[in-house]
Parts: structure tokens; sequence; C-alpha cells
């Protein structure tokens, strides 16, 4: 199997992978399984039904890490997958997804990525999707995934949900159910610049006595960028829950934020905070004084914002 | 020689002019400490944001070694060698102590130094260089840190703004010693600190009143000790003492 440049420098920003990973792997290019390597405990298989993989990881796999990046450099391409993930109870493993979409030409790209995970008693995982797109066509980038993840009692999901740069238009759907002592921290990164248009739509389940649930986003609008943001934390028994978005807004972009709090019991201790405003001008006077240019000093604040 | 002449600055608040300074001059001579001081309100830190390029000028000239550098810009000036460090000093999510001083001292300093530096603010190394510039830090960490990233690199012209502020007691004299090393270790230097505090004060070749938009006086502690103790306070301060006792409170000014 061969890889290019354009291969290579799409897993290299999505998944800091410098060519073929090691241990469990599934490399996704253009519609078609490129690569696949499955370990003694965690076991990747394509579906029968529909595109896309089971990735099952045993029971009691500790530190691994499972790569199933998708890249795309063909344009016209309208991708859509559905992966399944069965974390075993007791087990701790890094799952790093994303996709990199390369497109020069007229005719729109699309992925659409529907990951569903169990994570079974007592199981941890992080999660880490990076979306990205480059080319210099006219061609959309589209990118729609969905998160839905099923965290057992005592489980816990740490979700790192990326979008760098380079997506036109972005539709973003995550649902997590916590369990009783279950524990999800979701953090969510995404920069729109030019006419792009990013809407995520997070719900979060906390089901159980004990679960919590806290949602960190951190955006930066520029350009004629549209952004919206709806975070909806649900709580039934005695929980706990936190949604904080922040926003950066410049040039002409707009921004919605609309964090939600639902609860339907009175033992439910649910929080919010929201806040979109312009990067202050002290903070980049300041770094100006260090002799950076004004552009310099913009671009090292959003990176740090936004890391 | 960093030279002032006749600078102005004047915002419009509510649509009436406000003038913040009123025709300043002044001098800085090459590797002298000086302390600029006075009342709330009346001009320091303009004086400090101008030379820094923040606030822009409505009236007058600034030069450096004879180089009009009016017009210049933040970065332009930062690169000739003008260092300010905040009265506030602003937070930034994300960003590393350790990446803000490697920003304010430029990539090729060494670790050594950064770490250096931070140790002689107080701050130490193993516990702050990978801390947040965020809301972590109290107040007195951030002014630490501010100072730290003034002192690194060869500046000649260091301007430290109330370098003193929320730093705790047994901090202080360590501070005020660092600064005036660091002043020493660099020959031609210019050093300013706005302060309130009598340690800087005695530690200054000159000293600078300041009120009202305009200096007030300057030179020597001795030459200022009258202006500093009695015609900064409201000239009419005694006046009023004395009717405040009979409970009319009239301002006589």
């Amino acid at each position: 199997m061969q890889l290019n440049a354009i291969d290579e420098n799409l897993l290299k920003t999505i998944a800091d992978l410098h060519g073929i990973p090691q241990g469990a792997f599934n490399i996704r290019k253009n519609g078609q399984a490129l690569a696949r390597s499955s370990t003694e405990t965690i076991t990747i298989e394509p579906k029968q039904d529909k595109p896309g993989i089971n990735i099952r990881i045993a029971p009691g796999t500790v530190n691994q890490s499972v790569h199933i990046p998708v890249i795309i450099t063909e344009s016209g391409i309208n991708d859509v997958v559905y992966n399944t993930f069965e974390i075993g109870a007791g087990s701790n493993v890094l799952i790093v997804a994303g996709c990199g979409i390369h497109n020069p030409s007229e005719a729109t790209s699309q992925h659409d990525g529907i990951h569903e995970f169990f994570v079974r008693t007592g199981a941890r995982i992080r999660y880490v999707e990076k979306h990205y797109g480059e080319g210099g066509g006219t061609g959309e980038r589209i990118l729609n995934p969905v998160t839905i993840l099923h965290l057992e009692e005592g489980a816990y999901a740490e979700l790192e949900l990326v979008q760098v740069k380079g997506v036109h238009h972005t539709f973003r759907r995550t649902e997590v159910h916590v369990g009783p002592r279950a524990h999800l921290l979701m953090n969510e990164r995404l920069l729109t610049h030019e006419e792009q248009t990013a809407e995520s739509e997070i719900h979060v389940h906390l089901e159980g006595d004990g679960s919590a649930g806290e949602i960190l986003s951190r955006s930066v609008a520029k350009g004629h960028s549209k952004q919206v943001f709806r975070a909806e934390l649900i709580g039934y028994g005695k929980c706990k829950g936190h949604v904080a978005c922040d926003s950066i807004i410049m040039d002409q972009a707009r921004i919605q934020a609309l964090p939600a709090l639902i609860a339907n019991s009175s033992e439910a201790e649910l929080t919010h905070e929201a806040a979109i405003g312009r990067l202050a001008g002290d903070q980049i006077a300041k770094l100006m004084t260090f002799g950076l240019t004004e552009q310099e000093a913009v671009d090292t604040l959003l990176a740090g914002y936004l890391k | 020689m960093l030279r002032l002449q006749n600078i102005s600055v004047q915002v419009t608040t509510e649509n009436e002019p406000l003038a913040i300074l009123r025709d300043v001059n002044l001098e800085f001579k090459p590797g002298c400490f000086y302390a600029i001081t006075g009342p709330n309100g009346g001009g320091k830190t303009t004086v400090a944001r101008a030379i820094a390029g923040i606030i822009p000028v409505s009236n007058g000239r600034i030069l450096l070694d004879g180089e009009d550098i009016t017009s210049l810009n933040i970065t332009e000036r930062a690169r000739l060698g003008i260092r300010y460090a905040f009265q506030n000093p602003p937070r930034f999510k994300g960003i590393e102590v350790s990446t803000f001083l490697r920003l304010a001292a430029g990539d090729d300093t060494e670790a050594k130094t950064l770490r250096r530096t931070l140790r002689q603010v107080g701050l130490c190394p193993e516990e702050y260089l990978h801390r947040m510039v965020d809301t972590g830090l109290s107040g007195g960490e951030m002014k630490r840190l501010e100072v730290a990233s003034a002192l690194l690199g060869a500046k000649r012209v260091v301007i430290l703004d109330e370098p003193e502020a929320g730093v705790d007691l047994w901090g202080f004299e360590e501070l005020v010693r660092v600064v005036s090393q660091s002043h020493r270790e660099h020959p031609d230097r210019i050093t300013i600190v706005i302060s309130h505090s009598e340690r800087f004060i005695t530690q200054a070749d000159e000293l600078i009143v300041m009120a009202e938009g305009q200096v007030q006086s300057q030179g020597r502690l001795a030459d200022v000790r009258t202006t500093l103790m009695e015609e900064l306070n409201c000239r009419w301060r005694k006046q009023c003492q004395l009717e405040e006792d009979e409970d009319a409170v009239e301002c006589h000014r």
C-alpha cells in the first residue's frame, strides 16, 4: 500500500500519524478501506449490511490505541460510514478518528461518519476526532459527524472534537447517555472562516445516580462565517452537569450559543455559562510589545485559545 | 536618550474632549533609573503607554536616540528595544507560561534563561513553566510574570507600571532587588518604574512627579519632596479638615 504526499499530510493533520501506525488501525480513503490491522485484543471487521466497521475491544485491554482516520482526495465523493465501537469492561484505550478532505476541484466532497460507542462497565476511553479540509478548488468540503455514546456504570469518556479549518459546512450531532457513576468530559474546538457554516448540536443525558457530564466548547468565527451551538444537559437523578461555551467573534461573523438545562429531578445539579466576545485589545497590544506584528499576535492568541 | 517633546494625549468621552496629558516634556538618559509617581489619574500610565505606542499622541514628538518614533506602531517600537510591563497584565487562555516567556524573549532564548528569570521574580520554574497564563494565576503571580517578561532580553528602555501591585510583602523586597540588578547589568538601559512605593522611589536616580496630566516636578528625592508631601495633597485639605469638625463639607478648590 502506498501513501502519497497529500495522503501523508492529511493523516498527519487529523491523526498525528506519520505513515502507517502501529497496533490496530483502519485507514479509509475515498470510500474504500486502504489498510486495516487488528491485534490480539482489538479486532476491526467490516460491517456486512452497510459501509463501516465494527471495532471490538476485549475487556481489560489497557494502554492501547486505535487509529481509524478517513481521507478523501477525490472530489464528488459522498461517503457515509457507520462505525460501531464495543469497549469491553475495565479497558482503557485511546481512539483517534478524524477526517481530512483534499478537494482541488469544483465538485463537492462529503463525509458523514456515524460513530456509536458502547462503553461497558468501568471502561475508560479517550476519543479524539479532528476534521480538516484543504485544496484550492471551488468544490465544497462537507463533514457531518454523528457521535453517540452509551456509558455504562462507572465508565469514563473524554471526547476531543476538533474542527481545525477548511471545512465549508458542518452539522455535528453528539448524543451521550451517561449511566450511574459514569463521567463524560467533552471538549469541542471549532474554527470557521470565510463563508463557512458550522452547527453543533449536543444532547447529554445524565441518567443515573452519580452521573456527571461536562461540556466545554471553544470556538472562533472569522470572516463571514456562521456558527450555531446548541447544548442540552438533561438530568434525571442525582447527577451533576456543566456546560460552558466560549466564543471569539471576529470580522463579520455571526454566532449563536444556546446552552440549555433540563432537570427532571430535584437532585440534579446543572449549570451553564456562555460568552461571546472579541479578542481583547490589551491581549493583542501585550504580544505586540514583545515585537509580534498585529497579525502574529492574533494568530498566537487564537492558536492558544483553540489548543 | 529618550525624549518626550510637548506630548499631549486627548480622548473623547461623551463627545467631550478630555486631556489626559498636557504638554509633557521629559528626558530619560541611558543608564539612569527613573521613578514616576503621583496621585491616581495623574497621567503616569498614559506616559508609559504613549512611549510603548499603545496610546496615540494628539500632539508632540517622541525621540529615541534622535530617531523620531512618534509614528511607529507598538511592534516597531518593541523591535527598537522598548519594553512595557502592563499595570493590569492581560490573561491568555491556552498559553503556557513557557510559551509566553519565549514570545517575550525570542525563540532562541535558552531554557535556563527562562527558568532563571522566573526564579528571580519568585516563581518556581518547576511549578509555573507549564501553568496557563489565565485566570488560574493570582493577581500577584501575574504581576511577577509580567516583570519577568519585561526583564528578559537586552532592552534599551524598560517601563514597569506599578510592578509591586498585588505582590506580597516578602516578595516585594526581592522584586526591587531584581529590577535594580537587571538595570545595573545593562549599562545603557533606561529603566522607568511607575510606583507609589518608597523602596522604588529611593532607588531612582531621578524622580518624576505627575499630577493632572502634567509633570509637577522632577529631580532627586530631596528636590521633589515638597511637591510630594504638600502640593500633591489637595492644597485646601487643611481648610476642609477644620470645617469637617463643624460638619460643613464644602470644596474650596
